[in-house]
């Protein structure tokens, strides 16, 4: 093969390497995009529960017990609070930009390797990126709603990183290995975080109701399957216009 | 082949460099709205960590 690679002009310097902007412009735009409706969907979905359950959390209503007569279902829960919700809508879109900075340079890996990357293979991405930091963790420590009984932080902290960790290696491994062993260690790593086990607390003392534990639980993963699959699918439309930006300009 | 993979060849190392120091900032950020404890990043993040998953408190 000739290296005709040398025709195009290298970057002065890896300072001024267009590769850490494109990155970040396009991880900027797929978080922000992605993380804004994850935080809609999260004030409509998910924030009618929490604030339901903080109030058997803080032992306005009780569950059981003495004093624990029959509650209504549906109790008032105060409205939009501005400065509390104005900073999860900002924390959300941070943590899903924060997601497609590490997606991003993996999608550009795979496809130096060879892998098409465009919205729609993104969404595939999105799955898999569901799959990594929600639903692998949340089946040994489900989201919780405040209030629960639940081990020690740092060690579920460490079981949460070690299987995002694990469930990340082990699907790249699945999607682009070619061999047995690929495959084998895949399954492998899928399997030990939850053949280990996560750290469970020593009693179980929450307050507040399995109804609202379960409904906080499941809307937590709906929407976390959602908003992945939005990142991903924009994760893979800017990724895409990037690089094909890049290449109109060299080839011109 | 296409010019992508022509350009990544040739300037390789400088962008797994940039790759890596992209994924670094992204693995920061969700240490610090996910994961750090710190009294007052805490309760800002409170809601969000619960409707995401992180382990909280």
């Amino acid at each position: 093969m000739t290296r005709r690679m040398t025709c195009a002009t290298p970057p002065a310097s890896p300072a001024t390497d267009p590769m850490f902007t494109r990155i970040l412009t396009s991880a900027l735009f797929a978080g922000a995009a992605a993380g804004l409706i994850a935080a809609l969907l999260q004030l409509v979905f998910v924030q009618p529960v929490l604030l339901h359950a903080e109030l058997y959390e803080g032992g306005d209503l009780v569950h059981f017990g003495p004093g624990g007569e029959a509650n209504s279902a549906t109790p008032a829960l105060g409205g939009f609070d501005a400065l509390r919700d104005g900073l999860s809508i900002i924390f959300t879109m941070l943590i899903y930009a924060g997601y497609a900075l590490v997606l991003i340079p993996l999608m550009a890996l795979a496809q130096e390797r060879g892998a098409t990357i465009n919205a729609r293979t993104g969404l595939l991405w999105g799955a898999a990126g569901f799959v990594t930091v929600h639903m692998a963790p949340a089946f040994g420590l489900p989201p919780e709603v405040p209030g629960v009984a639940a081990a020690d932080l740092m060690a579920r902290q460490l079981w949460w990183g070690a299987t995002v960790l694990a469930t990340g290696i082990g699907l790249w491994l699945a999607a682009f290995g070619r061999s047995w062993a690929a495959w084998g260690g895949a399954v492998v790593l899928l399997l030990a975080p939850h053949l280990v086990g996560a750290p469970s607390p020593e009693v179980f003392s929450g307050p507040v109701p399995t109804e609202l534990g379960a409904l906080f639980a499941a809307r937590a993963l709906g929407i976390g399957l959602a908003a992945w699959v939005l990142l991903g699918g924009f994760a893979g439309f800017f990724w895409a216009r990037e690089t094909q930006g890049r290449g109109a300009a060299q080839t011109a | 082949m296409t010019t992508t993979t022509l350009t990544a060849g040739q300037s390789g190392s400088r962008s797994i460099l940039a790759a890596l120091s992209a994924a670094v900032l992204g693995l920061g950020i969700l240490w610090m709205a996910g994961h750090a404890q710190a009294g007052a990043l805490h309760d800002a993040a409170h809601d969000v960590r619960h409707a995401t998953g992180f382990p909280c408190h």
